[in-house]
């Protein structure tokens, strides 16, 4: 029998992705390195971050090294710590990539960079408002999420751990809830270290995963952004297919029946 | 005259349209945005919109990012 590889595509706001990992273009060794690792992961949609121009220095541009044909761009409200900084941040994304999505952030630490709740509701109303396609950088509080997608997000991005830590998914209960409850996709942003992080995030039900750090931070980006596409599909197919129970007690695999010398 | 760009101050010989402004920066008006005295300036505006003394003006672009 051939494996009914049931991987339906993506879908957020009506616009459909083939990859269900995300991935993030800073902090690689190099622009030709992330290049690599972006073909090497699948993703067709990468988050950049909105920053000013250097005036006084020519600098290569990311963009270069972005087929924008293949892969959909989603900027960042990174190191927005106001609703009103996110806010003006997602406008000129918008503006500069002639695209309404917008990954939204608003932090409210500077050390755990845990979202900043209160913020990060009020420039969701106001983005919404305003056209946006909104995906929410938030903690992982099923309520929060389910405030989040009341205000109009079209999806949630619960972190499984603080953003670069590489912790993992430290509260998969919260992730499982959040999915059973959401109404939105689900995609699980923030604390993946390796492989086996991305495919439990997949396990718990969560519809995408985006990372950045994992990726770009390993010792070989290019072989880690392969791990971690194989990874996010193996973890759909587990969650599709339908694990066992856990059980505390064996249960034999080989029949008791006809044992040699019985 | 003298425009804060970017933060810093920028002195230019006149008012400037936001595109002539550009390009005395070398910098390729597609991937870019502005802003200027905080409001977006869509790309269609930048022939019209002028920038002059005392402004405040943004210019960003998109750099790697999580």
């Amino acid at each position: 029998m051939k494996a009914r590889t049931n991987m339906s595509d993506l879908v957020i706001a009506g616009r459909t992705f083939r990859s269900r990992l995300i991935v993030g273009t800073g902090k690689y060794p190099s622009h030709a390195i992330m290049k690599a690792a972006h073909e090497e992961s699948g993703a067709d949609m990468v988050t950049v971050a909105v920053r000013r121009v250097d005036i006084s220095r020519k600098t290569e541009s990311l963009l270069d090294y972005i087929d924008t044909s293949k892969i959909f761009l989603l900027p960042n409200t990174a190191a927005c710590y106001t609703a009103d900084d996110a806010i003006r941040t997602a406008r000129l994304g918008r503006e500069a990539g002639m695209s309404n999505w917008v990954k939204l952030e608003v932090i409210g630490d500077e050390q755990t960079l845990f979202p900043d709740n209160e913020g990060l509701l009020e420039a969701t109303r106001v983005l919404v408002k305003e056209g946006f396609i909104v995906l929410p950088y938030t903690n992982d509080d099923p309520v929060m999420c389910r405030k989040l997608a009341e205000a109009g997000a079209a999806a949630v991005m619960p972190l499984g751990a603080p953003i670069g830590s590489g912790l993992g998914i430290q509260n998969p209960n919260n992730i499982r809830i959040i999915r059973e409850q959401a109404k939105v996709p689900v995609i699980v942003d923030a604390g993946v270290g390796t492989a086996s992080d991305a495919a439990v995030a997949m396990e718990l039900g969560a519809d995408g995963v985006l990372m950045n750090t994992a990726i770009a931070g390993a010792t070989d980006p290019v072989m880690m952004a392969r791990a971690m596409r194989l990874a996010v599909e193996a973890g759909r197919l587990a969650y599709l297919s339908g694990r066992i129970p856990r059980k505390s007690y064996a249960t034999a695999s080989s029949p008791l029946r006809g044992v040699v010398g019985s | 005259m003298t425009i804060k760009l970017n933060g810093d101050s920028h002195d230019i010989p006149q008012p400037l349209s936001v595109s002539a402004l550009l390009a005395a920066l070398e910098i390729d008006p597609r991937r870019v945005a502005v802003e200027h005295n905080l409001t977006v300036v869509k790309k269609t505006a930048y022939d019209s919109a002028i920038v002059g003394d005392g402004d405040e003006v943004e210019i960003v672009n998109f750099v790697g990012g999580g």
